[in-house]
C-alpha cells in the first residue's frame, strides 16, 4: 500500500512573473494537506517547492514542477529552461548568488535557496547545463 | 497571548484580520530575508519584518505564519494587503524599530521560535 500513489501533477511557472511568484507553491501545499499528508511533510515539501519556484521566477524563461505524492513521501522535480548553473558546488555554497535587485527586494536572493532545499529534503540532486536548464530532484520522507 | 494584546503592547494599526484579534500566539521570529524565514521560523508564530511586498504574505502562507507584524512604520502594499486578506494573514503596522519590537513583546512572554541556530530538532527530525 505504501507504493500507492495519490497524487502526480505538472505545475508551469513562467520566468520573470514575481507578481505570481508563490502561487503554484501554495497550491501544492493544499494539494498535500487535503491529502491528509503529515504536517511536518507538507511543510518541508511547501518550503522547497516555494524556494525553487523563486528560483524559477528569478532566473529561467519557464520552469516546470512535477509532484508526486505517496502516502510516505513527496517527491518533487524540478527542470527549467534558462541559463543554468556553471558551477554547482559555489552555487550550492550559502551566501553565494547572482539575484538582481528586484529578486533582493523581495527578500530573497541571498544565497540560501539552494541551501534550503537540501536542508529540508531527505534527497536532493541537481545537474545543470549551461544555456539549456536546470534540474532538481528532492525527496521527503515521512518521519514515522 | 492573543494578537489583541500584541496590537496594544506595539500601538499597532490593524491593516488586515480585525476580526481575528482573539488568535493566540506565544512565539516569533524577527528577519527581512525571506530565505531565513522560510530556513527558522515556525507555524503559529508572529512574523517581524520590514519587508512589504507580497512575498511576505506567500512566505507566511506557505509557513502558517499567524500574523505579519511590519516594523519601523512601514505599511503593505496595496497588492500585499489584499493577499493576506484572500489567505486570511493578519497584518499589522507599528512604528517601533524591529529591535524595540522585538524587545517589547519578549519582556511581555513572547519567546524566539527558535533560540540559537540549530537548536531546532524538527527542521529533519530523523536526523537528529
Amino acid at each position: 500500500m505504501s507504493e500507492e500513489t495519490k497524487y502526480d501533477g505538472h505545475f508551469a511557472v513562467e520566468g520573470g512573473n514575481f507578481r505570481n511568484a508563490g502561487q503554484v507553491s501554495s497550491r501544492i501545499k493544499n494539494i498535500l494537506k487535503d491529502l491528509g499528508c503529515d504536517s511536518d511533510m507538507v511543510r518541508r515539501a511547501a518550503i522547497v517547492t516555494y524556494e525553487a519556484e523563486i528560483n524559477i521566477v528569478s532566473y529561467a524563461r519557464k520552469g516546470l514542477i512535477h509532484l508526486r505524492a505517496k502516502p510516505d513521501s513527496v517527491r518533487i522535480e524540478i527542470s527549467d529552461e534558462g541559463p543554468g548553473i556553471a558551477d554547482i558546488e559555489l552555487a550550492m555554497q550559502e551566501g553565494y548568488s547572482t539575484a538582481s535587485p528586484i529578486v533582493r527586494e523581495m527578500g530573497f536572493g541571498a544565497g540560501m535557496g539552494l541551501a534550503n532545499m537540501k536542508r529540508f529534503s531527505d534527497n536532493f540532486s541537481i545537474t545543470s547545463r549551461v544555456n539549456e536548464g536546470t534540474q532538481v530532484v528532492m525527496q521527503i520522507d515521512q518521519v514515522h | 497571548m492573543t494578537l489583541r494584546e500584541v496590537k496594544e503592547i506595539l500601538d499597532a494599526d490593524i491593516i488586515v484580520g480585525e476580526d481575528q484579534l482573539d488568535k493566540e500566539v506565544q512565539t516569533a521570529f524577527s528577519a527581512d530575508l525571506m530565505s531565513d524565514v522560510l530556513a527558522f521560523a515556525t507555524a503559529g508564530s508572529l512574523l517581524l519584518t520590514g519587508v512589504t511586498n507580497p512575498q511576505v504574505v506567500r512566505t507566511s502562507e506557505i509557513l502558517d505564519i499567524a500574523a505579519i507584524i511590519m516594523v519601523r512604520g512601514k505599511r503593505p502594499s496595496q497588492e500585499t494587503a489584499q493577499l493576506a486578506l484572500e489567505l486570511r494573514i493578519p497584518i499589522l503596522s507599528t512604528k517601533y524599530i524591529l529591535f524595540e519590537t522585538s524587545g517589547r513583546l519578549h519582556a511581555r512572554g513572547i519567546v524566539g521560535c527558535i533560540v540559537k541556530v540549530g537548536d531546532r530538532s524538527d527542521v529533519r527530525r530523523d536526523k537528529v
